[in-house]
């Protein structure tokens, strides 16, 4: 089912939780709602749920404005932050609960509903604790029920508010692959709300970024790392390190490589890894000191610092392959030359 | 880190001072509460099973205990209703006046029941308000059950009430949002969902309401008028049969009161403990 939201605003109080909203969801895609907290990615999630009213604005699923319509009558499986096992049945009747709550017309018969919840239970493969009650399961199985449970309804969409933020990491990382696996076979159009830009970039197959209830940024996960469209989509992706553009600024950079667009912007944005360094041949070309750095399993950070404002000293970071640092032979405190390869250019301070 | 430390400061005391304070607890509860209470089945008992029967079954007595019932039995319910609604709207919904409706709730905790009485008077009787427009239609509220039950609604409504809004603010509303996602409509989510989880809270105000509905002793003795066989509850009935220096009959009357709260206390604590473990 394919979703639209037209100009939702949203206010609670004299907050602005969510500002002329638009965003176009298609069929079968698994789309994350990324922002620090507080930016109304959760709000704008029970809207599309119809679990909150917008003060404006439309809510289209398939083309048909949903705006006004029930949480029930929106074709929508929803899974909360904290699950919301009903804490008084057992995993088997969470699952069942959707079944038999349908109309009397369209509920299955006791045989079809136990084949259906164990189904259910096989896919999330968790079948042997059909007869535990939630308080009885780990974190990572009630989730799986409670996707079981949003599933038993066979939901147009599938809505995710926070699904691995109530986790331990390990079980996080499983979780994430297993559900875009899930995804993967199901095809159902799911959207999940997450503050964890490396959750949202592995998982997802467009990511919505947001900020102070405004939309700041779509699109596939490369293209929000490699193109962000401002300054705070740079530094809320990936890492970066951040260089404003005055006068002892613009000096290391262009010793660097850097080509300075006059007036263009007044900062600049460097991944880590886009800034190269090299042992330096004479002390007159250095631009930083090595002062220290750390393995990231594959990547070695490395922390450098340049010569600052006023003679105060100033980090920056860069990245590089294991293999590559080890075969400049570099130590603390060594002069280096530095390279930018890649530099985002903002306007906004 | 500070519990532990308070503990041992505690465990520390001397052994007079922690026998000492048990001593004078125990001895508070002893010379206050127990031996009020065994004094009242002494004298209820004091000329024989067989008085005591009597004094039980004697019409005005019967009277009395089928009025306590009567009322308990209009008045819990509806209790029961007025404390599920507003616990749910205060501890769901953001409105205007919340905090007002909150505090006002617990305003029958704070009159004296015999001022609670008296509003019922003013109001309703021969000189109140609505006096002569309910002698005009020959309603008659004071001095007849009404009366009894509207006072005895208005000290009991809390109850019920109090004991839910913390269990449902502290429960939220996810599971309740889960099961209308899943397509209940309003009256299954209440049902399979929200009741299961506030029915042992809800069971202990109700008990707790129902022990204050029969045992209200001011309001209802200012809205009554004491008339034997018609308009005395069965505190109001201890107090008349013991002004006519009928120690037996008022003993008798007070020891069914005495059983239902110990009655009340067993279900308490049977009720507070399931609460906990749920």
């Amino acid at each position: 089912m394919s979703i639209i939201l037209n100009n939702i605003s949203k206010r609670f109080g004299n907050f602005a939780a969510l500002n002329n909203i638009n965003l176009e969801i298609p069929e079968g895609e698994l789309v994350a709602l990324l922002g620090p907290s507080g930016c109304g990615k959760t709000t704008l999630l029970r809207i599309i749920a119809g679990l909150e009213r917008p003060d404006s604005g439309q809510v289209l699923l398939k083309g048909e404005d949903k705006t006004h319509k029930d949480i029930r009558e929106r074709g929508i499986g929803f899974v909360f932050q904290h699950y919301a096992l009903f804490r008084h049945m057992t995993v088997f009747e969470n699952i069942a609960f959707g079944l038999r709550v349908k109309p009397r017309k369209q509920r299955p018969n006791e045989t079809e509903i136990k084949k259906k919840v164990h189904a259910l239970l096989e896919l999330v493969q968790l079948d042997w604790l059909h007869d535990r009650y939630p308080d009885q399961l780990s974190g990572g199985q009630r989730q799986r029920i409670a996707l079981a449970r949003a599933l038993a309804v066979e939901p147009e969409v599938l809505l995710l508010d926070e699904p691995f933020g109530a986790l331990d990491a390990s079980v996080r990382k499983d979780l994430r692959q297993w559900l875009r696996h899930l995804h993967e076979n199901l095809n159902v159009t799911s959207i999940f709300v997450t503050h964890d830009q490396e959750e949202a970039m592995e998982v997802a197959s467009r990511v919505v970024v947001f900020n102070h209830g405004n939309l700041e940024q779509q699109g596939s996960p490369s293209e929000i790392y490699d193109n962000p469209v401002n300054e705070f989509v740079s530094r809320f992706i990936g890492d970066t390190n951040v260089i404003t553009l005055e006068k002892h600024h613009t000096d290391w950079l262009q010793l660097s490589g850097l080509v300075i667009v006059p007036e263009a912007a007044n900062s600049v944005h460097i991944r880590p890894h886009d800034l190269e360094i090299t042992k330096s041949s004479s002390d007159s070309a250095a631009t930083a000191t090595l002062k220290d750095w750390q393995h990231l399993g594959a990547l070695i950070r490395i922390e450098l610092a340049k010569q600052g404002a006023n003679g105060s000293p100033e980090t920056l970071y860069a990245e590089m392959p294991n293999e590559q640092f080890k075969r400049l032979q570099l130590s603390k405190g060594d002069k280096v030359e530095c390279r930018i390869r890649h530099a985002h250019w903002f306007d906004a301070a | 880190m500070n519990t532990h430390k308070l503990t041992k400061v505690a465990i520390n005391d001397p052994v007079w001072v922690r026998y000492g304070l048990i001593a004078v607890s125990l001895a508070t509860i002893g010379l206050f509460l127990l031996l009020p209470l065994v004094t009242i089945f002494i004298e209820a008992f004091a000329k024989g099973w067989q008085k005591y029967a009597t004094e039980l079954s004697d019409p005005n007595a019967l009277a009395a205990i089928r009025l306590t019932l009567l009322v308990a039995f209009i008045c819990v319910p509806l209790t029961t209703v007025f404390g599920v609604a507003s616990a749910w709207a205060i501890a769901r919904f953001e409105f205007r006046g919340k905090s007002l409706l909150t505090t006002l709730i617990d305003l029958p905790f704070s009159v004296s029941p015999v001022t609670a009485g008296l509003i019922f008077v003013l109001l309703f009787g021969a000189q109140g308000w609505f006096g002569e427009w309910l002698q005009d239609h020959n309603i008659k509220i004071i001095f007849a059950t009404t009366g009894i039950v509207l006072a005895t609604l208005f000290i009991t409504c809390p109850f019920v009430a109090r004991e839910l809004i913390p269990l449902m603010q502290e429960m939220g509303s996810e599971e309740e949002e889960a099961a209308l996602s899943l397509g209940a409509n309003g009256w299954t989510m209440f049902w399979r969902v929200t009741l299961p989880n506030i029915k042992w809270g809800l069971l202990y105000g109700v008990v707790l309401c129902n022990a204050r509905a029969m045992g209200e002793f001011g309001a209802v003795s200012v809205v009554s008028g004491h008339i034997q066989g018609l308009t005395n509850t069965l505190p109001l009935h201890v107090e008349n049969t013991y002004n006519e220096y009928n120690a037996v009959g008022a003993f008798a009357a007070a020891s069914l009161l005495t059983v239902l709260a110990v009655v009340t206390l067993v279900l308490k604590s049977f009720l507070e403990w399931k609460q906990q473990r749920t």
